[in-house]
């Protein structure tokens, strides 16, 4: 009796192990799930706080946009149904298109808008110009809404349909009124997924699921315009640090997609005839050099431009994207496959003559000052990248000195406008996505003067010029604006391109209409069975 | 006994404490600044700094650490700068995992080492005790990472039997929470396995060189029986310090194993949280972690005690 007893509980707790083992939880098996792996590791969720590229993609998901770039890089409506411009140029009429909802249920509406629009005004470049000419924003009815300017601007649509972080994603009042130094509280969006937060643990796994209110546009989709349809319930964000394992993952259909191979580990997947390897931004990043205005050598422009001479846009893509397939040359400031695209003045730049650069930075004066690069050890990309600058700059006789640190360290570092032997430093390697840099508005690197950013490269033309192609809406103007700028960044040495490159994307041959684009999109996606 | 139960308990507040200061001190003269890093790289300077200060990162050092423990006396351990959800909410998303990997871990290892560190001993000088202990000096040797990488590629990716990465929650099923937990489990255990193994048979065989195991063996006692019932109990206590020791490291979080099969535990918490300059994170996983360490060598030392009825307190 007392060895039945003894028995039974553990014959009880097994039974409900095997119990467990067999039901486990059969709802998910029926839907339609797309595992993929992301960029990066999805810790900040609100894409007005950050600029992270990995906060926009997940805001994508989940918010939508007033305007939108499609293909052709043109400002299309999205949650806009119709719009007016008044004969001056200055007031700006947007009627929302009928049944937007947000997550929770309650429809969206012009007021919704109007405190988005000022939230990401006051910390987006190309926000903060506009809402500079901005003298008034209000609702005329819950769908309609007025923006008046101060003067006739060329960039309202540029500006509400920007890709790029920060992009202008409509929020709700109650959350758009956060100030826009704190972090939003709650996603809750308009957009075609929901965020399912209980099921978040940052740094690991997000998930997102069909939004069934959705209404998408009529149009098919094409880049972040038209129609957002969703082909599957369930889209699971599954973080992976090591990137062999996650290339093995979806070479053995643990993952659907993968949105940031690394480039060296490719073969491991070529051979697989069920993964497609694909450029999916057709534009890509730009790899650029920043150099400190402030502090010798480089606060010299006859040394920063010698400097061009030996600069050989190859050796950089190579070392970085590997296959020239997928890297292209490219000294245009503002990207190449733009509407702002020009190689005005970039002679030297394209020139690679090492000789040229030693005489010419002898001949600047360089006394052999140390060249203080900061090295992100951390950064699969840009790690090999500050390899082959500090091989490019010992190559024309500077006395480079290479500190690796992780990226949080450089981020931080960077800021430091110190002399470099006190903490600051001379030069790093970082990139950017093309579609965020293809105008003087939103291409935050190149600005200069006061709005500078790291490097504070300062030449006052390049700021009146940029301001005057912000007001000019007259697109043959625009343009010989642009190659102006171009001409005047890259003699004044505002940084240095260093060439353009598309990462791939890989995902398995059951997914369907990936959108070529900057972000995976996923509407659009179907998943075969 | 109860009185050095609690006086061992009690002594956890400095060393607690100690922990705290060190940590916070080092966090804050590190180089980094979390707000850059929230901020992005499109951001300009003005908008990191205007981040810095609402997050209150730009006060003094002791205004910051006195608003800190502040909370900590409340039982608050602070709020992820970037994600924004309490550290204990953290914490908890994360220790199912970790648990799940420390036990399959100790089980694997201590079910397998033990056994083969007793016969290795036993068969001390022979080709068993050869293999146990070349067995431990590559298991030693190779890096974790080094060792995943080939389980993955002989058993999920040759052979097709266990999935290469990720975790599942008992919730999912007990099949699927232990597939995932195989390999892993063995990555880590192999090194693990090694060192205890080594440990019993250096215990074991100064044990079995004692006057009573003569005895016992004069007596006509089985083998098996005079092994592991009178030469591994005396010979306990330096294996149970090493598997005590094990397990609190393992709970610690082992970020490397972690990240290769992308589980989500402890250890990558931390590391995430140490890259992005995430303080609340970094100082509220250390603390508990310290907590832990010594209330895992508390449980070792009163484990003597059970294994070992010579020792008092």
């Amino acid at each position: 009796m007392k060895e039945t007893r003894t028995k039974l509980p553990g014959a009880v707790a097994l039974g409900a192990l095997a119990f467990l083992g067999l039901v486990g939880t059969p709802a998910l098996a029926q839907e339609t799930v797309i595992r993929s792996v992301p960029i990066g590791n999805l810790k900040v969720v609100d894409p007005i706080w950050t600029t992270a590229y990995i906060t926009r993609n997940h805001a994508y998901m989940v918010w939508d946009t007033l305007f939108a770039l499609d293909a052709n890089h043109e400002p299309q409506p999205q949650m806009v149904e119709d719009w007016e411009v008044s004969d001056d140029g200055l007031t700006y009429t947007f009627t929302l298109r009928d049944g937007l909802k947000w997550h929770d249920g309650e429809p969206v509406t012009a007021t919704d808008c109007i405190a988005s629009i000022r939230r990401w005004g006051a910390k987006d470049a190309m926000g903060q110009a506009l809402m500079e000419y901005t003298t008034s924003l209000d609702a005329d009815d819950d769908r309609t809404f007025r923006l008046v300017l101060t003067q006739p601007v060329g960039f309202v649509l540029d500006a509400l349909g920007k890709i790029d972080s920060n992009v202008p994603f409509m929020m709700p009042e109650r959350l758009a009124m956060t100030d826009p130094n704190d972090q939003i509280t709650e996603v809750i969006g308009s957009g075609p997924f929901r965020f399912i937060a209980e099921e978040w643990v940052p740094g690991s796994k997000v998930v997102y699921e069909k939004f069934e209110d959705y209404v998408p546009r009529d149009e098919p989709a094409s880049l972040a315009a038209g129609g957002k349809v969703v082909h599957v319930d369930r889209v699971e964000s599954i973080y992976m640090p090591d990137p062999g394992v996650s290339m093995a993952a979806i070479g053995n259909g643990e993952v659907d997609l993968h949105e940031s191979p690394a480039t060296d580990l490719l073969s491991l997947v070529e051979g697989n005839p069920d993964v497609v390897i694909t450029p999916n931004d057709p534009l890509g990043y730009q790899l650029f050099m920043a150099l400190n205005h402030l502090h010798p050598p480089f606060d010299d422009k006859e040394v920063r431009q010698a400097l061009l001479w030996g600069v050989n846009q190859e050796e950089f893509m190579a070392g970085v994207a590997g296959d020239p397939e997928r890297y292209q040359i490219c000294p245009a400031v503002f990207g190449c496959g733009v509407p702002n695209e020009s190689d005005a003045g970039a002679e030297q730049l394209l020139a690679f003559d090492v000789e040229k650069a030693k005489s010419a930075i002898q001949a600047a004066g360089y006394d052999g000052a140390p060249v203080i690069l900061m090295d992100p050890a951390d950064n699969s990309t840009l790690h090999p990248a500050a390899l082959i600058a500090t091989q490019t700059l010992r190559r024309v006789g500077l006395d480079v000195q290479v500190e690796a640190m992780d990226w949080s360290t450089l981020t931080q570092r960077r800021a430091s406008k110190e002399p470099p032997a006190n903490g600051g430093w001379n030069v790093f390697v970082t990139n950017a996505t093309v579609t965020g840099i293809g105008n003087p508005l939103s291409h935050n690197f190149v600005k200069n003067c006061e709005q500078a950013w790291y490097g504070w490269p300062c030449e006052p033309k390049i700021v009146e010029l940029s301001r005057a192609w912000a007001l000019e809406s007259d697109e043959a103007k625009r343009a010989e604006l642009v190659e102006e700028l171009q001409r005047l960044h890259l003699d004044n040495v505002s940084y240095i391109p260093l060439g353009q490159y598309k990462p791939a994307i890989i995902y398995r041959k059951e997914l369907e209409g990936v959108i070529p684009g900057p972000v995976v999109f996923y509407w659009n996606i179907e998943k075969a069975s | 006994m109860w009185g050095y139960i609690v006086r061992r308990i009690l002594a956890t507040i400095p060393v607690v404490a100690v922990v705290a200061v060190v940590v916070f001190s080092i966090l804050h003269l590190a180089p980094g600044d979390p707000a850059a890093v929230i901020a992005g790289d499109q951001a300009t300077p003005q908008q990191i700094a205007a981040i810095h200060a609402r997050l209150g990162l730009d006060r003094p050092f002791h205004e910051q650490f006195l608003v800190w423990l502040g909370n900590l006396s409340r039982g608050d351990f602070g709020t992820s700068i970037f994600s924004n959800l309490p550290v204990s909410t953290l914490f908890l998303q994360r220790l199912e995992p970790t648990i799940a990997l420390t036990i399959t871990t100790t089980l694997l290892t201590v079910g397998l080492a033990v056994p083969i560190g007793v016969i290795a001993a036993w068969k001390a000088g022979s080709w068993a005790d050869r293999a146990v202990m070349t067995f431990a000096v590559l298991g030693f040797s190779f890096p974790v990472f080094v060792i995943g990488y080939i389980l993955i590629l002989v058993f999920a990716i040759w052979l097709d039997l266990l999935p290469i990465q990720g975790y599942r929650s008992l919730e999912e099923g007990l099949w699927p929470f232990l597939r995932h937990l195989v390999l892993p489990s063995l990555a880590l255990g192999i090194s693990f396995m090694a060192l205890i193994a080594r440990i019993t048979r250096a215990s074991v065989l100064e044990v079995l060189s004692q006057d009573h195991i003569r005895t016992a063996r004069a007596k006509g006692l089985p083998t098996r029986q005079l092994l592991f019932d009178h030469a591994l109990p005396n010979a306990a206590v330096p294996i149970v310090t090493i598997i005590g020791v094990g397990v609190a490291i393992l709970l610690g979080g082992v970020v490397v194993t972690e990240s290769v099969f992308a589980i989500p535990g402890l250890g990558r918490l931390v590391v995430d949280a140490i890259l992005h300059r995430d303080y609340p994170v970094i100082q509220g996983a250390l603390l508990i972690f310290s907590g832990v360490y010594v209330l895992v060598n508390l449980a070792i030392d009163l484990l003597y005690v059970v294994i070992d009825p010579r020792i008092r307190y």
